[in-house]
């Protein structure tokens, strides 16, 4: 199964390679990974998805909790969680291209947020399977290149993953 | 730290970071580093030079450093410290550090390093060794400002010797300990880690669930490792596994925290353990895992692992329970205080399978006479020793009370199944990582805390090579430990493995040329003796231990066609075990 882990890591030197290290020296898998700062300059916040049974998940999960860098993490997949990922596509443009490419964006509520000769630029936010979607509608007119943010998420309602 | 004045004010103590790190060891109470100096470390040593508190040990190598700060560790149960330079000498000291990290073992590795300003300019003797040592330490930490550094060592041996103890690096640029620069120095009795909170006390829900599980057991076993010798458990889990009555088999790393010579104990446990013990696992209805982690040299294949039992996991590394064989009732804790727990709520209670548990012992003590007096076959007249019987020998010599290091292949599987260990902390080898080289080094830095102790060192040819410059060491401090060198002229367990898997081609497993260790030992200024056949062991044991204070080397010739038994049949259960060249389960 898929799970989405947010980590709260010390904003120090070295402190994202021991996670992605962790990965790979225990040959957990990664789909994704993403990290920024936090309100609180002391920490960064990171967002990995993975994908595993519970006992592998459980394990990463241990061993994440293990790195002397990891403050506090949370597998958002165990509750109710809001997911969203920032794609930007460049698209072919050109002629009755441009129609189609603006019609699908609309669909998908994503914007168009650069133009060039024959090229448009489009952003879209969404959960995974929202950008998958919209990559594969665009792909008969002619991807270009996409940037995605990875998975960022954070739990519904009340709950929070703070010190 | 503030210092009062004859006026009585006080001052405050501005030091080089250099002089910080001296001054701090020794207010950490830090007895011995091990080291070897270079350019990016000078200024440490310059301070080292300077004061008497903390004694350097100057190493010939420095995966010898790490392990002879290891096996000073595991005895003494205190951190280990070790002091490298950048570069090749961070990168010497990486197997000891892995050796450690394996074995859960406390050590702090300071390591020079070129200055800030070089940083990632490929300069002379730069490596990333944060970057190197990552997958294989508890922790990392560079020095960014000399400031910092009180607290930053403060830290690092915090860290190595709680919880789950391990070693931890601190990288150390020469430009934060340059004599010209002081900075405020306070030791830091306090240390606050917002990550970190090693538990200090199992859920008791679980504990009560546990000793219930125990009580009503059938066929219970303890089966525990070296977190009851690194948690200093030994004493609680005598007493519960006395109360109980229940057999105890350990892992090699848990070797004497239960004594073995004790009708309850099964002596240890996995690919090469005791008949008993595997067989025992395997006919479990509970097994009462402590301080263990179910490693696969234990379990051989876990799909078929104790198939009737019910698993109750102590540990203080959660990770550890679950890891590869699922647990049905994990406890995370300290084990002396989970035993503890467990002590109270066993007390005024009795087993609740009386009858069962009398079975279960006719059973186990059935298994032991199947075996017993079938364990090798003595040599006869005219063939070369065994070595089995000199390690038996050795125990005899010494009353079972030495050190015992090992390092790795046969001779370190016979010393740990003939010599019998009463006590723990005595039985050192490199478990996890199984580290040739390990066993030299690791004894002399326990000889030099336990002057007064027989410390012996079971090697073989092969090994021995690996690390044998620190004779020159010995020489320096005049550290007398003993060495037994079980030479088979092969590396021994390579070939016991290439005769069953492989049809006997011996690829590369035969040294041709190996050296005159007589005249070598010799070269250095000690004494050594050749055993070539079995009326000359017990005079050169007898010349060996004649004397606490000297390194007497033992090159013993023994039967190279010896092979360790018992064995676990590869992808079979724990009860799957070749019993000699001819005989199996
Ligand atoms: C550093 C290192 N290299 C290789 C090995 C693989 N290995 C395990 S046992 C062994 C043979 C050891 O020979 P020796 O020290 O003579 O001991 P014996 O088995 O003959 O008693 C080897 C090569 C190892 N454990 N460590
Ligand atoms: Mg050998």
């Amino acid at each position: 199964m898929r799970h989405i882990i947010s980590i709260l890591l010390e904003n120090e030197p070295g402190a994202l390679s021991r996670v992605v290290g962790l990965f790979s020296q225990r040959n957990f898998n990664i789909e994704s990974l993403n990290v920024a700062p936090t309100e609180d300059e002391t920490l960064s916040r990171l967002t990995v998805t993975t994908v595993g049974d519970d006992r592998i998940v459980e394990q990463i999960t241990k061993q994440l909790n293990k790195l002397i860098d990891v403050v506090k993490l949370v597998d958002l997949t165990e509750g109710n969680h809001i997911e969203r990922e920032l794609m930007l596509v460049k698209v072919k443009a050109l002629g009755a291209q441009r129609d189609e490419v603006k019609r699908t964006a609309d669909i998908f509520r994503a914007q168009v947020v650069d133009v060039a000769p024959g090229v448009y630029t489009v952003q879209i936010a969404g959960d995974a399977g929202k950008l998958d979607a919209f990559v594969q509608a665009m792909a008969p007119i002619g991807i270009l290149e996409v940037a995605r943010t990875g998975v960022s998420g954070i739990a519904r309602g009340d709950k929070m993953l703070s010190l | 730290m503030a210092l009062e004045t004859s006026r009585g004010e006080t001052t405050v103590e501005l030091l080089s970071g250099a002089d910080m790190i001296a001054r701090f060891l020794k207010d950490e109470g830090v007895e011995y580093i091990y080291g070897y100096p270079g350019g990016a470390a000078l200024h440490i040593y310059d301070a080292l030079f300077r004061q008497d508190d903390v004694k350097h040990i100057l190493v010939r190598h420095e995966q010898a450093a790490t392990h002879a700060a290891d096996g000073y560790a595991r005895a003494s149960g205190k951190p280990g410290t070790v002091l490298v330079t950048s570069g090749p000498g961070a990168t010497n000291a990486v197997t000891g550090i892995a050796t450690a990290y394996m074995d859960s073992i406390p050590m702090v590795v300071l390591c020079g390093q070129v200055a800030s300003h070089l940083i990632g300019e490929d300069a002379f003797q730069e490596t990333d060794i944060i970057g190197v040592t990552r997958p294989i330490v508890k922790h990392s930490f560079s020095i960014r400002h000399p400031a910092e550094i009180p607290m930053v060592l403060k830290k690092a041996y915090y860290l190595a010797a709680s919880g789950r103890p391990g070693p931890v690096v601190v990288d150390i640029p020469k430009d934060m300990t340059a004599p010209t620069e002081r900075y405020e120095y306070v030791y830091p009795n306090k240390i606050k880690l917002r990550s970190y909170s090693p538990v200090t006390r199992g859920h008791s829900g679980q504990i009560k669930k546990a000793v219930e599980l125990m009580l009503k057991a059938r066929r219970p076993v303890f089966y525990t490792g070296g977190g009851i010798v690194t948690g200093r458990a030994c004493e609680p889990l005598t007493d519960l596994v006395r109360r109980l009555g229940y057999p105890i088999t350990t892992t090699l790393m848990g070797i004497g925290a239960y004594p073995q010579s004790d009708r309850q104990s099964l002596g240890w446990l996995g690919m090469h353990g005791s008949y008993e013990s595997n067989m025992a696992m395997h006919h479990a209805d509970l097994i009462i895992a402590i301080g263990a982690r179910f490693d696969d040299r234990v379990t051989n294949s876990t799909s078929k692992f104790c198939p009737t039992a019910k698993i109750v996991h102590v540990d203080i590394d959660p990770s550890s329970i679950s890891k590869t064989v699922r647990a049905d009732v994990p406890i995370v804790g300290p084990a002396a205080s989970v035993i503890n727990e467990m002590i109270s709520l066993v007390q005024d209670r009795e087993p609740s399978n009386p009858e069962a548990l009398i079975e279960w012992w006719q059973k186990i003590d059935g298994w032991r006479e199947e075996r017993k007096g079938k364990l090798y076959e003595p040599a006869e007249p005219g063939e070369p020793l065994k070595p089995e019987q000199v390690i038996e020998e050795i125990c005899r010599f010494t009353r079972g009370e030495a050190y015992v290091t090992t390092d790795v292949g046969q001779h370190q599987m016979f010393a740990g199944q003939y010599y019998k260990f009463d006590k723990p902390n005595r039985f050192i080898t490199s478990g996890g990582l199984g580290t040739m080289g390990f066993g030299f080094p690791a004894a002399m830095g326990i000889k030099q805390s336990y002057p007064k102790d027989d410390v012996v060192c079971v090697t073989g040819e092969g090994s021995f090579q690996m690390m044998m410059q620190e004779l020159s060491t010995c020489k320096q401090y005049g550290i007398g430990v003993k060495i037994v060198n079980l030479n088979n002229g092969s590396l021994g367990m390579v070939r016991q493995w290439q005769d069953l898997n492989y049809k006997s081609r011996h690829a590369h497993s035969y040294m041709e040329s190996l050296p005159d260790f007589q005249k070598l030992i010799e070269a250095y200024g000690f004494t050594a003796l050749r055993v070539e056949s079995p009326e000359e062991l017990e005079p050169a044991l007898e010349r060996a231990f004649a004397d606490k204070n000297e390194l007497v080397f033992l090159d013993i010739y023994v039967d190279p066609r010896e092979h360790v038994y018992p064995m676990h049949v590869p992808l079979g259960s724990m009860r799957d075990m070749l019993l000699s060249k001819t005989e199996r389960t």
